[in-house]
């Protein structure tokens, strides 16, 4: 009794004593790029070339850490956002990149945009264990921990929104009969090899694939090629400029086929509208983010707080256009992380805070759908909702869907 | 133009050899960093000098050497990939393929003159990122993925970084290659070419085969700018179309106007130049708006464009021809004024003289 109570006590104090250490070892840890006053996190984003349309989510995500620091910054330390342009040219982004964890030294890359910039990095962010967050790409190829435990992606990848638009239509089209018109590039490809997962053996259910090239000045012919094959299901994979052409095509020989729509060019502004709101009704596309343009949110908390928050912190910039709901979102999601890893600011801390989001609520994703990360689970937005283009706008549909990539 | 003096060549090869290796001593001045953009500005050295000697020196304008560089880059990223070739072996190869490439396609651009030419090669660079993602070829580019490769890593254990090594590699290639190349400006090839440029119908009188050195010079002039790209892909360790358009022929063709037309000196100033200036009009542009409180944005490309315009109009003979035209004003009443070119080839005696 009396020995058992010693041991008890002694090893009561021991552990006192050691969780008291770690707590004092704990507190205050940094990697490069983090101190008692500063965090520094690095950027890339195509300001001028030919993606320079993309510039604007750069310009946005700048303005969200300037208000951060402005409202006292993350845990009494002010955010230092370094951002450069890298043009979308992949080496530039690498010896941009080189730049920003070799000389600026920060503690990590937030954001960077696009696929072929993001893999030029991919292996060399990961060599040198720099978290590589959230990166500005739906490509598949960014959850995957178990060879690039420091990369991470943000919004739903291609693959699983190409399943779900699959799955979809098997189970509400009669006889589909399906014609694919695809821009010939790996965000293509990635889309086409989901479709092809989810129809799995009704892969022949695909009667006319046609591919076009980003430089192409218009698509319609290969939209009369579609026309011809007798589809009755339309697959449409491409960039806004393209979806609006191919619809407005589509609508102008009287095809009238049922339309699935990446989401990418689910800009109303942008797509919608130049393909004509009479030959989009009834086009269906998944959605992760409210619409700006979507009438039902504009009494949702969210968006009034977006709104007063891009008139006060963004001013000029376009309240119409979704990238910036994106941008802020994502913003969100990094200061979140941020926040969790306390005064524990090291890149293991980092990338063991991204890996542990569990049902988080990011301000501006659609109702009922969060933010979830475990060590194994790299993908932080895998759910979508269907919905509807009806009248001048979206509709939501059905219930919100959940898909595991593969 | 005077030749650069030996003298300080030498110190300048000295010092190329020795900076690089107080990395470990002074890890942030000699920085890892500093290594790898430098070796991208010889990276881009070599390319210019590539494009030099086919528009210096053989007059023959080329807006599409972005092309070459992209089939020197390929070539040896698909041999590495593909065949497990050793990184410095894809170099001669390389060499080889883009100087056929270049050579044939030096064939029928022999029939055009001047700015149809520019086109011609305008259309080849603008085709090359295209050609790439074709399905047929697929296989073996990565079509838009690319093509993920590994770095060079130093031989028989020497104790370099992969930095360090990198430099070495790419500043061996660019010594030879500008030894080469002036070996062959100092020759009979190298004056027939030069004479072909200054006035064909006198070098055809003289028993130049034009036919022939103008699609040689081609030639040579894609297998060094494939060089260039083939080492940029072991020093990217990735090459995709994104790569390769068209404003890097442009950026090429910038840092040889900048550099110095028909001056090797001026293929390294270039080259400096525009890694140099790329890097640093971003910064400028916001050092403007930010703390010279302009309220617009001004585009990285805008300073780049701005700074050209001055420096043509200041020094309209590039960055080598300018600061001669300065030193020659600088050193006696005597010497012509810089504004005066074609004085520039009279006074050349004199100016060598001085240099030693």
């Amino acid at each position: 009794m009396k020995t058992n109570r010693r041991t008890f006590v002694a090893g009561a104090s021991a552990a006192a004593l050691l969780t008291g250490k770690s707590v004092a070892f704990a507190q205050k840890k940094y990697s490069d790029g983090a101190s008692d006053t500063e965090i520094k996190i690095g950027h890339t984003n195509p300001y001028s070339g030919p993606a320079s349309a993309y510039g604007v989510i750069g310009k946005t995500i700048q303005a969200y850490w300037k208000s951060v620091n402005e409202a006292g910054g993350i845990n009494g330390r002010k955010v230092n956002f370094i951002t450069y342009d890298d043009g979308y040219s992949p080496p530039k982004t690498v010896e941009l990149v080189r730049q920003l964890v070799e000389q600026d030294k920060v503690l990590c890359t937030f954001n960077t945009l696009g696929t072929p910039t993001n893999t030029a990095i991919h292996k060399y962010m990961n060599a040198k264990k720099v978290p590589q967050l959230f990166v500005a790409t739906g490509a598949s190829k960014w959850g995957d921990p178990q060879h690039f435990p420091w990369t991470m992606g943000y919004q739903p990848d291609y693959h699983t929104e190409a399943v779900i638009y699959a799955k979809h239509l098997l189970a509400n089209v009669k006889d589909p009969k399906i014609g694919v018109l695809m821009q010939n590039d790996d965000y293509g490809k990635d889309y086409w090899e989901g479709m092809k997962d989810g129809l799995g053996k009704e892969i022949s259910r695909v009667v006319k694939h046609v591919t076009y090239e980003v430089t192409d000045p218009t698509v319609e012919s290969q939209i009369i090629q579609l026309k011809d094959s007798g589809a009755n299901v339309f697959f449409n994979i491409s960039t806004p400029k393209f979806a609006a052409q191919s619809m407005r095509k589509a609508g102008d020989i009287g095809w009238k086929p049922v339309i699935y729509l990446n989401n990418v060019s689910s800009s109303v502004a942008s797509a919608m509208k130049p393909a004509g709101f009479e030959n989009v009704q009834g086009v269906m596309t998944a959605q992760y983010l409210m619409d700006p343009t979507d009438k039902q949110w504009d009494s949702h908390p969210d968006m009034k707080l977006w709104v007063d928050w891009m008139k006060k912190s963004n001013p000029g910039a376009s309240l119409q256009d979704a990238s910036n709901v994106f941008a802020y979102s994502v913003s969100f999601l990094m200061h979140e992380t941020l926040k969790k890893c306390g005064d524990n600011l090291t890149r293991e801390n980092l990338m063991k805070q991204a890996a542990n989001h569990q049902k988080l609520k990011v301000p501006l994703l659609l109702p009922g759908i969060t933010v979830n990360t475990s060590p194994t689970d790299f993908y932080p937005i895998q759910a979508v909702q269907l919905s509807r283009f009806k009248g001048e706008t979206w509709e939501l549909f059905g219930e919100v869907m959940h898909a595991e990539s593969s | 133009m005077p030749p650069f003096p030996k003298k300080w060549l030498i110190v300048l090869l000295v010092l190329g050899f020795v900076i690089p290796l107080l990395n470990p001593l002074l890890p942030d001045i000699v920085s890892s960093y500093r290594l790898f953009l430098v070796s991208t500005m010889i990276i881009a050295a070599i390319a210019v000098l590539g494009l030099n000697l086919l528009t210096g020196f053989n007059g023959q304008i080329s807006l599409g050497h972005g092309a070459f560089y992209a089939v020197g880059a390929y070539t040896a990223a698909i041999l590495m990939d593909q065949y497990d070739v050793p990184y410095y072996a894809t170099l001669p190869i390389a060499a080889v393929v883009c100087f056929v490439v270049g050579y044939l396609f030096g064939q029928p651009a022999l029939k055009l003159e001047g700015h149809y030419l520019a086109l011609a090669t305008f259309a080849l660079a603008l085709s090359v990122p295209q050609i790439l993602k074709y399905k047929w070829l697929e296989g073996i580019t990565g079509g838009v993925q690319g093509i993920v490769l590994s770095k060079p890593e130093p031989p028989f254990g020497l104790p370099l970084s992969e930095d360090q090594w990198l430099y070495y590699y790419c500043f061996v290639v660019m010594v030879v290659l500008f030894w080469i190349s002036h070996n062959i400006l100092n020759s009979r090839s190298g004056r027939a070419m030069m004479a072909i440029r200054d006035f064909p119908i006198a070098a055809d009188t003289m028993g130049i085969n034009l036919r022939l050195y103008k699609t040689v010079t081609f030639g040579i002039s894609a297998a060094i700018t494939g060089i260039a790209g083939a080492l940029s892909a072991s020093a990217i360790a990735f090459v995709a179309p994104d790569s390769f358009n068209i404003f890097l022929s442009i950026k090429f063709l910038i840092g040889l106007v900048v550099g110095g037309i028909g001056s090797l000196a001026g293929c390294v100033v270039g080259g400096i130049f525009y890694v140099l200036v790329d890097n640093s009009a971003q910064a400028l542009s916001t050092f403007i708006k930010n703390d010279l409180g302009l309220q617009f944005d001004l585009s990285a490309y805008t300073v780049f464009g701005v700074l050209l315009i001055a420096l043509m109009y200041m020094m309209p003979m590039g960055i080598v021809g300018g600061v001669h035209a300065a030193v020659r004003s600088l050193r006696g009443s005597k010497a012509p004024a810089p504004s005066e070119r074609p004085a520039v080839a009279a006074s050349k005696p004199a100016a060598s003289r001085q240099g030693h």
